[in-house]
């Protein structure tokens, strides 16, 4: 029997006659250029089906004929109108050749897969963001949500950095984000240049900056593997508890589906228990940060 | 079921256990071969394998263990997942049909790693792929009488028997063999193209003998009872010995490529010549490889051969158990057999075991 497969959505539970490798469609509507490595894509799905996806959570992403990536959503729910958005550096095979898509183009896709920002326990509570370099992408779904919603949520504080002004991510949004009264957003790079005018040095520089009432915070971060550990000890030292620390992180998320075994954490699959964690959950495990 | 020891209080009870003299076994075979893709252990100039057979004759009931398990009927080293097209994007799912296969002399161990990968497979995400073939398969195991050789140590892991996992299950009398019924799969089967009989009283104690005879063949080769592995394993996170065995690991990946219970896969696409068409593959993959863990920036997770080793080993011992409820390791040694530098279950789980005793880290 020869079937093109139509948009898996996800669902729960075990379906027996749906090949969880085949990836449904989506068309490229928008691309949007951030920086030199990153581009925005955003991607519709057929006949306006929603992605119903949680912040947090990513898609396996295929250009047929290179292969298949995992790539975080990097939009919120709150947003979805019948797209999501991707934002993808390029930096292996897969990116590189979604990089060299045009808009109307096709791409694979999967999921949404993992566990995401239990956002609804968020509420009533101050947010601290801490993201570092591409880890925005990810988080930018959270902090678009959290505002789309932002009276159901205490302070937003956001701390950035990027290794250099050129490569922070989303520049609008930061601008639309300093701009507002309810948002405490503050930028680093750790290499200034002519223009920079703002801190410089790594992200951990920018707590100093801030106060906070840790019993009533929840502290998120998400960036290269470096950043964690810095991040986290800032965290703790300014008092917020493990079950209130999330991390979001990165692992070569092959299948999506807890299976090819190339995304464990110890015993955890990644890609089905994360890659969302709560610290206090990873805290443990020898292979987490 | 396949206790260890029938009784022979009634024939009633024993309705399950039928005999097949071994020229009735040829012939059972000889009638399947028109009706089903017959796999079973056959002899190579530098071991046994399990191939297809065309002939009765092919087939090696009697053999000391095969270079790869019977897993590769299920999980094919490669395998084609789907075929698409470039232009537009189109998945073409287009899967070959598996003939009707029945699988022959699979010996206990390997048929508890079955029983665990059919669990992988099946629970959470279902894999239409290995369950497509499982579910075409039957499987006929037979009982070892004897050791394979020094590398094997499936009286610890308590794969020496089993009680299920087979559609039958055969038992060397000598010159028959005793038959135990798994599955009603099994049961017509054996009713379809055999002319068994029900045992009688003489052979079921004749079976018994030959049972009771097998076990003391057997060694134990673990210090310890293997219930303590996964909390061994668990308190040996920061032994010394990872970093000893990743000064000795080639990091070859030989360990898992013939290992029962490895699942580990590696997706690729290949591409025609025409550069429009081609195909997503499924490749059997390894944590023992430098790149396993590499995210597309370059960061790799596990860099370092000992955590590598101590990956595999903590799958074998403790994660898999965890997660799947079956042991990782079912004993058959033929990740020792191919081992380079001799890193070998028994020694580790024994090494692990005597630095706990003796607290030495």
């Amino acid at each position: 029997m020869v079937t093109i497969a139509s948009y898996p959505q996800m669902q729960t539970g075990t379906i027996m006659d749906r090949d969880i490798y085949a990836p449904g469609l989506g068309t490229i509507v928008n691309i949007r250029p951030l920086t030199s490595l990153e581009k925005v894509f955003t991607i519709q799905l057929p006949e306006g089906q929603s992605l119903g996806h949680r912040p947090g959570q990513f898609m396996e992403v295929s250009v047929f004929g290179i292969g298949e990536a995992p790539i975080s959503i990097s939009s919120s729910p709150s947003r979805s109108n019948g797209t999501f958005e991707l934002c993808a550096r390029k930096v292996g095979d897969v990116t590189t050749a979604l990089h060299n898509l045009k808009v109307g183009d096709k791409v694979g896709l999967r999921g949404p897969f993992g566990r995401g920002f239990p956002y609804e326990n968020f509420r009533g509570k101050d947010i601290l963001f801490a993201p570092g370099g591409l880890g925005l992408a990810p988080l930018r779904s959270l902090i678009n949500q959290v505002l789309d919603e932002r009276n159901l949520y205490g302070r937003v504080i956001i701390l950035y950095g990027a290794r250099n002004p050129g490569e922070l991510l989303f520049k609008d949004e930061l601008k639309a984000w300093s701009e507002r009264d309810d948002v405490e957003l503050m930028l680093t790079v750790d290499r200034g240049d002519e223009a920079w005018t703002g801190n410089v040095g790594v992200i951990t520089t920018l707590f100093k900056f801030i106060s906070i009432y840790p019993r009533n915070t929840v502290a998120i971060t998400c960036g290269p593997p470096v950043m964690y550990r810095f991040v986290l000890m800032e965290f703790i030292g300014k008092g917020i508890s493990e079950g209130n620390i999330y991390l979001s992180l990165e692992r070569k998320m092959k299948c999506g589906v807890g299976k090819c075994g190339h995304c464990q954490i110890n015993n955890i699959y990644a890609c089905q228990s994360g890659p969302v964690f709560p610290y206090k959950e990873i805290k443990g495990l020898e292979e987490a940060l | 079921m396949a206790p260890l020891y029938y009784s022979i209080t009634t024939e009633e009870q024993n309705v399950s256990l039928t005999i097949l003299s071994k020229s009735a076994f040829q012939e059972f075979v000889a009638r399947l071969l028109p009706h089903y893709r017959v796999v079973g252990p056959v002899p190579h100039d530098i071991g046994y394998s399990f191939e297809e057979i065309q002939d009765v004759t092919e087939l090696r009931m009697e053999y000391p263990t095969t270079i790869l398990p019977p897993k590769k009927w299920f999980l094919p080293p490669k395998e084609t997942l789907f075929k698409f097209t470039r232009k537009n994007g189109g998945v073409i799912q287009d899967p070959p049909e598996t003939p009707p296969t029945v699988i022959l002399g699979v010996h206990t161990c390997d048929l508890h790693a079955i029983q665990l990968l059919d669990t992988v497979f099946s629970s959470g995400q279902y894999d239409v792929h290995y369950m497509g073939r499982r579910k075409k398969t039957l499987i006929i195991s037979i009982e070892c009488l004897s050791p394979c050789d020094e590398h094997s140590f499936c009286k610890d892991m308590g794969t020496l028997t089993a009680d299920e996992g087979y559609d039958l299950h055969l038992t060397d009398l000598g010159d028959s063999y005793a038959i135990d019924v798994g599955t009603q799969a099994g049961a017509d089967l054996l009713q379809n193209y055999s002319s068994s009989s029900v045992a009688t009283k003489e052979e079921i104690q004749k079976l018994n003998a030959v049972i009771n005879a097998k076990w003391p063949k057997f060694s134990y080769r673990l210090d310890f009872d293997v219930s303590e592995l996964s909390s061994i394993m668990e308190l040996s996170m920061k032994s010394p010995l990872w970093e000893e065995l990743g000064n000795r690991c080639l990091a070859c990946a030989s360990c898992t490529n013939v290992c029962p219970t490895c699942f580990c896969f590696d997706v690729k696409d290949e591409v025609e010549l025409d550069l429009v068409t081609g195909q997503r593959v499924r490749n059997w993959d390894s944590c023992q490889l430098d790149d396993f863990a590499t995210v597309a920036g370059g960061h790799n997770f596990r860099a370092s051969r000992a955590l590598r080793q101590r990956h595999r080993f903590m799958r074998k011992g403790k994660y898999i158990l965890d997660a799947h409820k079956h042991l990782g390791c079912v004993g058959c040694g033929r990740c020792a057999r191919a081992c380079l530098v001799n890193i070998t279950p028994v020694s580790t789980f024994n090494e692990l075991y005597r630095q706990q005793e003796t607290g030495s880290h």
